[in-house]
């Protein structure tokens, strides 16, 4: 069976988990620049090039996925937020695109593997691809709102560069994650698109848009219902909203998302809103109560954490749900459904 | 024709066409981007629902014509909040379009002009895009001019991309719109085959949608625009009954079908629809009169100038002609001034007559929404004329009827910008002295509920007139009530209705939810719920209404509750083994002043910030990246305040608290009848008394969780912590008194912010009584936690031993308790508390709640009771059904 229809019949059982956050985990362990480099000799520090540690530390990340696999993870992502060719680039790194993306995929694939032989759970791997640094909507020039920092054509070899080896690493799926902006996210279907034409396989997307303000609009200025539409072309195996704020505030645009969507669900909200000193310090607990009302509600199918959430929000999360229905996947009625920054049906 | 067909109907922009429009090209070709920009706001100003943006001119780089304008209106909210249609015929140019579309736009068009391979890659890549796109019905052969030429090449399409995947219902067939009337005999049939075509493609091609360039239709009547104009707007008036979902238009080139000239229309109508053999030489001739400077145009300018000025004020509502609206509604003021009339009539009398024109004629598709949008802008222009004159005579009444009635917060919610209703509303609202605060269209949620409590109002009127707008509505009471919000929710607007109103709406949120049918309604509604007088009874009848059309639509479905018999066997097991030893001092302890400086230790600020809209929590705020600098300000405001407010003694802090002597029967706590002594327990340096009045003998009925369990969780009553061979249980009420005086000053200073703060920090100080009374009752007064240390974080988090439930809080329901336990602490006479008939607690910095000591005792929410417990509390409680069944409507079904 497809790793596409196991993780649909797995969701149609129960609510599935996903994994939290790899940032504040690596924190934690206060590597060194000695940890990150490694030998690889490359001519730029690399402290806090989280992605790296796939090829310089791998048991650090490996450690990380155990706890989440541990703590109950149905899903697991890839350490790949920034393993592309333009962040990369910060590091002088850009020549080990492939290798991390590789590395790292083969990493988690193992992993679940191993859980999955274990209980006959079924485990799987999502490629995490964030949204880089650039953005397709908007000017970085005041004076000039016409330029961009990027083509759109650009970005599409950018991703497809990182999907490319993440799926030849192993992954189950490519996840495009906090999404800021809806064209950036657009590329990055695009480059899944051309890859799966290219090598004559299904590469099932999980796309996860994030929102910078509490009324529900990403960077772009796309309310969720309008993302949606932009994004529904690419028939994503799961639609959700990452990051943003805490459970609490992405509560009304998880309801949105809920009723609009046909297909699954996926929310990783971060653990509450940072404190004064940009630390998360929502428990487990309360994260997962929060998250467990929109299980209660039928409105997810499947929960993770983003900044801040731990293997013990994750592990307090699956607690939570092990019970809860999940959420069926409405049909809506076929309409011609377009959008600019706001959604707008043709009605049937 | 329905109404839902015509409100239906799509209106594309076409002014940023350069082969529309002959000013935007030439725009384009200077270079001047800027002032082009400005021609798509116009457009989506004036209600284009989608702009259609086309740079096809061959002196121009299509390329970097089309994607430097992309760009730029992707820069504008106002533009890029509404789809875009990429146009061209040169698909590289769609295609480099479609990498800065950021939403789902519509791709213009592909065909299958140059064969089928072709026609499906463009397709496969505007679905790689994620586009919608329109289908030219043009073949190998060439442009389809029949019906049946129409029909057969766009069914074929249609096979061919639903076959590839692509989804039947972002597909758009243009089945070409060609000029009739040439003079060419092969000619005449266009219009009707069109129309009859467009029947067809839709009723083969499943969800799949038409459209068409309206402008060709009257190519050979270039230069006479009266012609034009009745030409294409009979041509809708069919054509969208027969399906036409959308054309790319001019707003401004269309009439109201009714007001065209009958002779004009008859003789377009028999070119279009091919009604007589002669009907082109008859529309030629008969254009000949419209012809030139449209003579006819003029005249009938001048003429409408010279009727009577309510039938000009309809006029100008009806064409959306604003030159001279002002003058005419001041003409019309100034007339009913002079019969004694008022200005308000200008709006209820001729102004709304029009706009009831306009509404009749958009629902018989007669008018399109881009003219009703006109019609409106000439609406809002002659209200904003009358406005200060209803300012004016407000200004002129006596002071106590030019207070304002009561304070309505009006919005349109999220996703909505209609506001025509709302604004009518409003102005009528206020005619009748009620201060309306409008925050206007697209209002979100937060946005409403902050400003309501912000500004303390009476109630929150929404708005809307889409479809979806009553899932926001419902979403707006859902958070009022998460926000533990009471105040009534007027619901209005062209789709709202009574059912769903009560389907939806009502059971959402437990205050009164009121669909108001119409604006004439507003006024009724609003005064009855701010009446003392009817404002219960016109709830509760409002409420049975919508029981009743609940009860009519009942699919029933009611999660499962155990029977009230089950519920109490699965009680909450207390060992009261460990129950707390009766009090050290028994009785009713008062405290007619109780220190603001202690109470100020033991504030809780995090609910202050959050009063203020600031999120953290205390003390983590203050230094908070984002808001830490507001909070600190905010926090050194306030503690000066409370400086001043201390040194000054502006408020008095009276509080009481009993503990008598009870027990348990069944779900009711029975208080013995206790007689003390008079007692003196000096607190905080102040004298407190106890006095033995023997009222101290009562029964309170609790309420029991029935909902269904899961595994070992009890079904929880606060009867459970009590032992029924004996036990102990307490009260208390504490209030804050002397902020009206300050709180007068401020307002007349209009210092809002010194007023709010005022009134937030008498909350806290309510909030902080009711801690350290707990306190002072846990190891004093009833003295089971006689070493208590708790810091002031531990006692927020409620790290002590013992609750206090409220009534009206979810432990314990019934806000009618309330009574019950001021009558056991004389709460009246020791405290200054009153309680209004819906038992709120006056002053409103009020707090009041029972003592429960048992270490197991915690809090529990009571939700959804079934009939058989409504029934045993009705008798327990002495009251009849009707009277329960109010009291516990938000726990019943």
């Amino acid at each position: 069976m497809t790793a596409r229809q196991q993780l649909l019949d797995a969701a149609a059982q129960r609510v599935l988990i996903f994994d939290g956050a790899f940032g504040t985990q690596i924190q934690n362990r206060k590597l060194t620049e000695g940890d990150y480099a490694g030998d690889l000799g490359l001519l730029a520090d690399q402290k806090g090039n989280n992605d790296i540690l796939a090829l310089t530390r791998p048991d650090v990340i490996g450690d990380i996925t155990r706890a989440y696999l541990d703590a109950g993870s149905d899903v697991v992502s890839t350490n790949t937020f920034s393993a592309n060719r333009i962040s990369q680039a910060d590091y002088a790194a850009e020549g080990l695109v492939r290798d991390i993306n590789v590395a790292s995929g083969k990493l988690a694939r193992a992993l679940a593997d191993e859980y999955a032989a274990r209980d006959g759970k079924p485990r799987f791997v999502a490629g995490a691809i964030g949204p880089t640094n650039k953005t397709l909507s908007l000017s970085p020039d005041v004076e000039d709102p016409g330029y961009r920092e990027i083509t759109f054509d650009d970005l599409v070899a950018v991703y497809r560069e990182q999907a490319a080896a993440l799926v030849e690493g192993g992954v189950d799926f490519i996840l495009i994650e906090t999404v800021f902006d809806t064209l950036n996210a657009k590329a990055g279907i695009m480059a899944v698109k051309q890859l799966e034409r290219e090598t004559g396989r299904d590469i099932p997307l999980m796309i996860s848009m994030t929102l910078t303000d509490l009324s529900g609009r990403n960077l772009s200025g796309h309310t969720v219902e309008a993302f949606w539409y932009a994004v529904r072309h690419a028939k994503p195996l799961t639609i959700g909203l990452n990051c943003s704020f805490g459970a609490e505030q992405l509560r009304p645009h998880v309801k949105v998302l809920s009723q609009i969507a046909d297909t699954l669900l996926m929310i990783y909200p971060n653990a509450g809103l940072p404190n004064e000193l940009g630390e998360y310090d929502e428990l487990p607990d309360t994260t997962a109560g929060l998250v467990k009302d929109w299980a209660d509600h039928g409105q997810v199918n499947i929960l993770g954490g983003c900044c801040g959430s731990s293997p013990a929000h994750i592990a307090a999360i699956a607690r939570a749900v092990a019970k809860s229905e999940p959420r069926a996947v409405p049909s809506p009625e076929p309409a011609m459904r377009l959008a600019g920054l706001e959604p707008f049906t043709v009605a049937a | 024709m329905t109404q839902t067909s015509s409100s239906r109907f799509i209106n594309i922009g076409e002014r940023t066409n350069v082969t529309g429009s002959a000013a935007f090209k030439k725009l384009i070709m200077a270079d001047d981007y800027a002032a082009a920009v400005e021609v798509a706001r116009q457009q989506v100003e004036n209600g284009a629902q989608v702009i259609d943006v086309n740079m096809d001119e061959g002196l121009l780089d299509a390329v970097h014509a089309m994607t430097t304008f992309l760009k730029l209106i992707a820069a504008e909210p106002d533009i890029a909040r509404v789809p875009v249609m990429i146009d061209s015929s040169k698909f590289h140019v769609i295609e480099a379009g479609l990498k800065c579309v950021s939403g789902k736009p519509i791709v213009n068009s592909i065909s299958m002009k140059e064969g089928e391979a072709q026609f499906l890659e463009q397709a496969r890549i505007c679905m790689d895009y994620g586009a919608a796109v329109v289908v030219m019905a043009f073949d190998e052969v060439g442009q389809a001019d029949t019906k049946e030429r129409k029909i057969e090449i766009c069914k074929r399409a249609y096979d061919l991309l639903v076959a590839e995947g692509f989804p039947p219902e972002d597909i758009i067939f243009d089945p070409n719109i060609f000029a009739v009337a040439t003079g060419i005999e092969e000619h005449n049939r266009y219009g009707l085959d069109f129309i009859e075509a467009v029947e067809e493609i839709k009723a083969q091609c499943p969800h799949a949608k038409t459209s068409g360039g309206l402008s060709n239709l009257s190519f050979s009547f270039r230069g006479n625009e009266t012609v034009r104009r009745a030409m294409h707007s009979v041509f809708l008036y069919h054509a969208i009954p027969a399906g036409l979902d959308m054309a790319i238009v001019n707003a401004g080139q269309l009439d109201v079908y009714d007001q065209i000239d009958p002779a004009l229309r008859d003789a377009c109508e028999d070119v279009i629809l091919m009604r007589r053999s002669d009907a082109t030489e008859r529309l030629i001739d008969l254009a000949e009169s419209y012809k030139g400077k449209s003579v006819a145009d003029e005249k009938a300018a001048e003429e409408w100038r010279g009727w009577a000025v309510e039938k000009r004020l309809e006029h100008a509502l009806v064409k959306g002609i604003d030159a001279h609206i002002v003058d005419d509604t001041e003409i019309m003021r100034a007339a009913i001034a002079a019969s004694g009339g008022r200005p308000i009539e200008v709006i209820e009398g001729p102004l709304m007559d029009g706009m009831n024109v306009v509404g009749d004629l958009f629902g018989s598709g007669k008018m399109f929404l881009p003219q009703v949008v006109k019609s409106a802008r000439v609406m809002k222009k002659a209200v904003a004329h009358l406005i200060p004159y209803i300012e004016a005579e407000k200004d002129l009444l006596p002071e106590e009827e030019r207070k304002a009635k009561g304070k309505i917060i009006m919005a349109t919610v999220k996703g909505d910008v209609h506001d025509i209703g709302k604004n009518i509303v409003g102005v009528v609202l206020q005619c009748n002295g009620y201060d309306v605060i409008d925050l206007g269209v697209m209002v979100p949620w937060p946005t409403i509920l902050a400003s309501a409590n912000d500004n303390k109002a009476d109630m929150i009127g929404l708005s809307g007139l889409i479809t979806p707008s009553l899932d926001e509505m419902v979403t707006v009471a859902e958070e009022m009530q998460r926000a533990g919000m009471t105040m009534p929710l007027l619901i209005g607007g062209a789709t709202t209705s009574k059912v769903h109103t009560a389907l939806k709406i009502d059971p959402a949120y437990e205050g009164p939810v009121i669909h108001v049918l119409d604006a004439s309604r507003a006024v009724g509604v609003a005064s009855k719920l701010l009446s003392d007088t009817q404002r219960d009874s016109y709830v509760a009848e409002v409420e049975d209404e919508y029981i009743g059309v609940r009860d009519a639509r009942a699919g029933k479905t009611v999660s499962a509750l155990l029977s009230l018999d089950e519920a109490r066997a699965n009680a909450f097991p207390a060992n009261m083994a460990e129950k707390p030893a009766p009090p050290e001092q028994p009785g009713v302890h008062v405290f007619p002043d109780w220190s603001l400086e202690h109470l100020r230790t033991f504030i809780d600020w995090t609910p202050f910030f959050r009063a203020w809209e600031l999120h953290g929590n205390y003390p983590a705020i203050l230094t908070d990246e984002v808001v830490g600098e507001t909070a600190t300000q905010l926090f050194a405001d306030a503690n000066a305040m409370l400086d001043q407010i201390i040194a000054e003694k502006w408020l008095t802090a009276r509080g009481v608290a009993g503990l008598w002597p009870c027990g348990r029967d069944g779900d009711d706590i029975v208080l013995s009848p206790f007689v003390s002594s008079e007692v003196e327990t000096p607190v905080q340096g102040l004298s407190t008394s106890l006095e033995a009045n023997g009222k101290h003998s009562a029964r309170l009925p609790m309420l029991r969780q029935q909902v269904k369990k899961s595994r070992d969780r009890a079904n929880m009553c606060l009867a459970d912590f009590i032992d029924p061979n004996g036990d102990w249980i307490g009260g208390f009420a504490v209030g804050i008194h002397g902020i009206d005086p300050h709180s007068a000053r401020f307002q007349a200073d209009k210092d809002d912010y010194s007023d709010i703060l005022l009134k937030a920090l008498a909350d806290r100080f309510a909030e902080a009584f009711a801690e350290a009374l707990h306190q002072h009752v846990r190891t004093t007064l009833w003295g089971y936690a006689p070493g208590e240390q708790l810091t002031c974080e531990a006692l927020i988090k409620e790290e002590y031993r013992g609750i206090r439930p409220a009534p009206g809080y979810p432990a314990c329901p019934d806000h009618s308790l309330k009574p019950i336990l001021f009558d056991l602490l004389d709460a009246p006479a020791n405290t200054g508390l009153t309680l209004t008939e819906s038992f709120a607690m006056w002053p409103t910095a009020a707090v009041s709640g029972f003592y429960f000591g048992h270490p197991e005792a915690q809090y529990f929410g009571v939700a959804r009771v079934g009939r058989d417990q409504l029934e045993d509390y009705a008798a327990r409680r002495g009251i009849d059904l009707a009277t329960a069944e109010r009291w516990l409507r938000p726990n019943l079904d």
